[in-house]
Order: structure tokens, then C-alpha cells, then sequence
């Protein structure tokens, strides 16, 4: 019987050439001493494949339609078997691209893989991470419940900025001038086919370039790349030192990548899938969107940056970043690979590190926002031990006229403003009605809102903060 | 003799050389000519929502005597477009003010920044939105925050003690705000 199936085998390896065709890129020569370093790149091609696959089990579920999307969202989310964790391992697992992308991005860029001859590795891996990040994003999209909705709206409002086609690129976005049947179909068909189409040939090069050029070997401070005699050098390298790809090099990525999947499931069973935020209705206001955690970086920085620039901040800013990036291997292709050598890069990627982590943290608070639920001030947390009537009537207008959505006291309100639970002794009676009345660069003028009786009360009890 | 006989090849050649050049060129017009063909509509797909003109309509909101004097209220309605399958994402809404006796103000919900849906504070009289601290007088005119502009009027109009609000495209804000 084993003989029969052998036999079968052998005809259909014969007439296909299967092994023919997979032996020597399994095997092909690989550097030696490969690094667990190395083992990013591999790991993103592995979950990407995870998600593919649990990405067309999801759309045996879901349905790509405007008015229906959501219900089938709740549906997977509540009802199917395993649907939950199906969900949630297809959010994780986009959540671990953009981390395992961006790591192997830098790992390339610390160890200067992207030199002569690998310029073409690292312009494909630019373009793999633009669209895993669109990925990331049209799939939030597709959750289509109210974050998903609002989210589609501030994209349109970011292409917007693009000049003269601004208006145009946010209604091919939207599927329409505005938000409505068409722009689910859209977001779908950008997702499920048009971007893994872009993948699946930008994934194709990348690997092809990685046989056609060979794993770089692990830099050594003082060997430098010389476009001129690189090539004949590697081929001398690999003929003396190498090991075969599969398994001597490749065990690691193995590993790794089982790791991460393992990791993910785990996630998803545990965690589950972020929660729905509600019906994908356009006419509700009182909802807060905020995007999934991997652009939050993005949406912190359209907080932070100086206003007065950011309409032209918001268009040339990605598209300098893209230009930098695509630029990278045409500005160094030669000389020192080590890290040792490198110290400005090594400064660089520390930098970009910390500037994307630090937008992460702030937008995970999100301080400039109004906090809608903060509580109403209750009298035992203000200095005062025996308000008056005034006073009294000071704590509740700061409530309810809303300073209290930006002003913290006593640990009650917002982050957007200064704190105001001393703010008695850093400032008199008087300064205190010119800011309120005037207000300031990022805060409303009341004086048009405020009687003077309330002007007054609310003077009294923020000058009694001492 | 042999100069004959090598003539006779280059002219075979060339000939041959041209039939080359002659079969080439025809299949790859003939191919272009599929692939332009094909593309008609299926750029007419990808484009499709530019080669509307985005309609506006006047939609009914309410009656005179639901806003009071002085209050801005959220009104909703059908946006301008709504296909058949839209479902619940035809729904479009407004914050409609009554400013004083026969003057009404509609303003689109979405901050002038990127679009999130602002808030009207009726006590603070502001309007305030969620994503990234914008914040707007009762005239829509920017008090704090981001937005680079007001925020966007619709037109409104009485009929017969009937609100009307033409609706409009969603507002996007350009480079030059």
C-alpha cells in the first residue's frame, strides 16, 4: 500500500517537477551563523499567510453590504462557532504583521541589508509596508460599526488635503460624496482584492530577490560593501562557508513563526475580538471614534502638531516619509554595513522608535480630548472646607459649563487644559476673569457664554483653589 | 556569384526581419485594443463616484414650533444619495439652531478637522468634538482646538411652518483651509 502511494507520488512529481522546482530554494546556500534577528521577515510572510487564510473564513460569514455588514459582525461576534476567536485571530494577526513588518524593516536597516545588491529587497519591502498598513486599515473599516464608519469619514477628510484632487480622492474613497451603500463595497473590494493582489506580486519579488541575491550575510564591522565586488565576493563567501537554507537557517523562522501564530490564537481566544462600537449609523453624534491601536501613532500626531500647518503637514508628511523610505538605498548602497560603524543611523532608528512609540502612549490617553464622562465635581474634593453658596454654586457651573470636559480637579475632568486644583495661587480674582472671558489659543472665549452673576461665581470658587 | 547568393540572403533576412517587426507591432496593437476596451468600464467602476454629479435635495427636518427660540437641536434625515441597499447608512443628521424669530442656522456635524462628529454642549453653548479637542461658538465659528474653519452651514428653509435643509456632500476640507 505504501509502495502504491510512493508510486503515485513519483508520477506526479515526475510529470509536475515539483521537487525539481523546491529542492534548490530550499536548500539554496545561506549565510552561516544565521541570526534569530533574522527571523522577522519570515514570520510576517507566515502570519500574513494566517491571515489569508482566516481572512476567507470570514468572508464565508461576513456580508460586504452597507446595510447588513454590521448585523453579520454581530452575528460572527456572538453567535457562530468560533466565530469570536476567528475574528480575533484575524485582528491580532494584524496587529502582528505591523509589529513583525516594522521589526524586520528595522532590523534590515540596522544591519544596512538594504546595500548594494538588495537596493530592489528593500524598495519591495517599502511597498509591502504601505500596504500592510492600508490593510490594517480598510480592515477596521470593514468591522463597520460606528469607529468603523467615522474612521472611513476622517480618511477621506486626510486625502482631502491632497491639493487640487483633495475633494475627488475623498469621494473615490467614500464610494460617493458621501458615506452610504456604496462605500462598504468599496472598502471591501480595496481589501479582499485589490491590496492582497498588490501583496501577493510585491510578496512574490520580495522572495524572488531574496534567491536572486542570497540572505545577507550577518555585517562585520570593517568589511565594507563594494558595489563592484560584491557579487563575486558573496558567491566566494557562500562556496566556502555556507549551509543549506532548509534547515541549518530556516529552523528559527520555524520556530519564531510558530511562536507568533501560537501567541495570536491565544490572543483570540482569551481576549476575543475588539468589541463593536455600536450600529453604523451616520446621523449618531454621540459616539467617540478611535482607531485601532496601530493608528493611533497617526491620529495622536493630527492632535499634536502646530494647527496652523497641519492642513499641509497632513498631505506632505506621509508622502515625505514614503519618499525617505524609497530613498533610503539610493543615498548609502555602499561601505560599512555594521551597526558599530553606523552610530547616526543607529541614532535614527532610535529616534523614529521612540517618536512612534511616544505617539502611541499620548494617543492611547488621548489628553487632548474632552472628557464627556467626567463625573460632577463633588464637594469634598474641592479646597474650600466650608463653601458658601457661591462657591457652591461656582463647583456646579464648572460642570456644567463644560470646563470640567478639559480641567482637572482634584483628580475630577479632562487632561486638555492646565489643572486647576491650585489654581488660586498661581493666579488672582482678576487674572482669572481676563482667561475665562478671553479664553486662549486652545481655549473657547466665555465671556458671549457666561452671565456675569455665573462669570462671577465661577471666579470666587477657582480663586478659593489654593 | 556568391555576391548573388548573399545579396538574395540579406534581402531574405531583412524580409524576414520586417515580417518580425510587422507580426509584432499587430499583436500588441491587437492586445492594447482588448486591454483599452476592457478598461472602459472597469474604469468607469473604479471612477464611478466622480462621474456623478452629487445630488442636493431638500429634506424636512420638523415644524417651526419644535425648536424653540435660542436652542440648537440635532435633526436627522436621508442624505442626498441614498441607494436602495444603503440601509441604515442613508441616515444623515444636522445641528439645526434657531438663532432668532425667523432665522434658522443647519451645520454639517463634522468637525472642519477630519470629520468626527461634533457635540453640542447645550449649557456651554459649544460645540465640542471628540477626536482631537476642536471645539466651536454657538455660531460655528472655531473657539479652540484644530479646525482649521467653521463649520459647514446647510442651507434651510421655511415651508408652510415646515423646516427644510438642503442637504450636501459630505464637507471635506482642502489644503487651502
Amino acid at each position: 500500500m505504501k509502495k502504491f502511494f510512493k508510486n503515485i507520488w513519483r508520477w506526479i512529481d515526475d510529470r509536475t517537477g515539483i521537487t525539481e522546482l523546491i529542492t534548490p530554494l530550499l536548500k539554496h546556500p545561506a549565510p552561516p551563523r544565521a541570526l534569530w534577528s533574522y527571523v522577522f521577515g519570515s514570520a510576517t510572510l507566515f502570519v500574513f499567510i494566517l491571515q489569508v487564510i482566516t481572512g476567507i473564513a470570514l468572508s464565508l460569514l461576513y456580508q460586504p453590504s452597507s446595510s447588513s455588514a454590521y448585523q453579520s459582525l454581530e452575528f460572527i461576534t456572538n453567535q457562530a462557532k468560533f466565530g469570536n476567536v476567528l475574528r480575533g485571530i484575524h485582528y491580532y494577526g494584524a496587529s502582528a504583521m505591523i509589529i513583525l513588518i516594522g521589526l524586520h524593516m528595522m532590523r534590515t536597516y540596522i544591519t544596512a541589508s538594504y546595500k548594494f545588491p538588495r537596493e530592489m529587497n528593500w524598495i519591495s519591502g517599502v511597498v509591502l509596508l504601505i500596504f500592510t498598513i492600508f490593510m490594517g486599515f480598510t480592515g477596521q473599516l470593514l468591522r463597520w460599526d460606528s469607529s468603523g464608519v467615522w474612521s472611513s469619514v476622517v480618511a477621506a477628510q486626510q486625502l482631502g488635503r491632497v491639493p487640487f484632487a483633495g475633494t475627488w480622492l475623498a469621494h473615490l474613497l467614500l464610494g460617493g460624496s458621501t458615506i452610504g451603500a456604496q462605500s462598504l463595497s468599496r472598502f471591501y473590494s480595496y481589501h479582499v482584492f485589490i491590496a492582497p493582489a498588490g501583496i501577493f506580486i510585491f510578496i512574490g519579488l520580495h522572495l524572488y530577490l531574496v534567491f536572486r541575491n542570497g540572505i545577507s550575510e550577518p555585517p562585520k564591522a570593517g568589511r565594507l560593501v563594494d558595489p563592484n565586488t560584491y557579487r563575486a565576493w558573496y558567491k566566494d563567501y557562500l562556496k566556502e562557508k555556507s549551509v543549506p537554507f532548509w534547515p541549518n537557517a530556516a529552523w528559527r523562522d520555524v520556530i519564531f513563526s510558530s511562536v507568533i501564530i501560537i501567541v495570536i490564537i491565544l490572543l483570540a481566544t482569551f481576549l476575543g475580538a475588539p468589541a463593536l462600537t455600536g450600529q453604523p449609523d451616520p446621523s449618531v453624534v454621540h459616539t467617540s471614534p478611535t482607531p485601532d491601536w496601530y493608528m493611533v501613532p497617526f491620529f495622536a500626531l493630527f492632535a499634536l502638531m502646530p494647527h496652523k500647518i497641519e492642513s499641509v503637514a497632513m498631505m506632505v508628511g506621509p508622502l515625505a516619509t514614503i519618499f525617505l523610505l524609497f530613498a533610503i538605498p539610493f543615498i548609502s548602497n555602499k561601505g560599512e554595513r555594521s551597526p558599530l560603524k553606523r552610530p547616526w543611523a543607529m541614532f535614527g532608528v532610535l529616534c523614529v522608535f521612540v517618536f512612534i512609540i511616544s505617539l502611541l502612549v499620548s494617543g492611547m490617553k488621548a489628553p487632548w480630548s474632552p472628557d464627556f464622562k467626567t463625573k460632577p465635581l463633588p464637594l469634598s474634593a474641592i479646597k474650600s472646607p466650608h463653601p458658601d453658596s457661591t462657591i457652591v454654586a461656582g463647583v456646579n457651573l464648572f460642570y456644567a459649563k463644560g470646563c470640567q470636559y478639559c480641567h482637572k480637579i482634584n483628580k475630577y475632568g479632562g487632561a486638555a487644559g492646565p489643572d486647576l486644583t491650585i489654581v488660586g495661587s498661581r493666579l488672582s480674582s482678576s487674572e482669572l476673569t481676563i482667561r475665562i472671558v478671553n479664553g486662549s489659543n486652545n481655549m473657547p472665549a466665555y465671556g458671549g457664554i457666561l452671565s456675569k452673576d455665573e462669570l462671577n461665581k465661577l471666579v470666587v470658587f477657582l480663586a478659593s483653589q489654593k | 556569384m556568391n555576391e548573388v547568393a548573399t545579396e538574395n540572403k540579406n534581402q531574405k533576412t531583412e524580409k524576414e526581419i520586417s515580417r518580425r517587426k510587422f507580426m509584432m507591432k499587430l499583436s500588441l496593437s491587437f492586445a492594447a485594443l482588448s486591454a483599452a476596451v476592457a478598461a472602459i468600464p472597469v474604469v468607469s467602476a473604479l471612477l464611478a463616484p466622480l462621474l456623478e454629479q452629487p445630488p442636493e435635495k431638500w429634506r424636512k427636518v420638523g415644524m417651526v414650533g419644535d425648536f424653540p427660540l435660542g436652542t440648537t437641536k440635532l435633526v436627522t434625515f436621508i442624505n442626498a444619495d441614498p441607494k436602495a441597499y444603503a440601509g441604515i447608512t442613508a441616515k444623515s443628521s444636522a445641528w439645526l439652531r434657531h438663532d432668532d424669530e425667523n432665522n434658522f442656522i443647519a451645520f454639517a456635524v463634522n468637525c472642519t478637522h477630519l470629520g468626527c462628529p461634533v457635540r453640542w454642549e447645550a449649557k456651554a453653548e459649544l460645540f465640542m468634538c471628540p477626536c482631537h479637542g476642536g471645539v466651536y461658538y454657538k455660531d460655528g465659528t472655531v473657539a479652540a482646538g484644530p479646525p482649521p474653519k467653521p463649520l459647514t452651514n446647510y442651507k434651510v428653509r421655511i415651508y408652510k411652518n415646515e423646516i427644510q435643509i438642503q442637504t450636501k456632500p459630505l464637507p471635506i476640507t482642502n489644503i487651502t483651509a
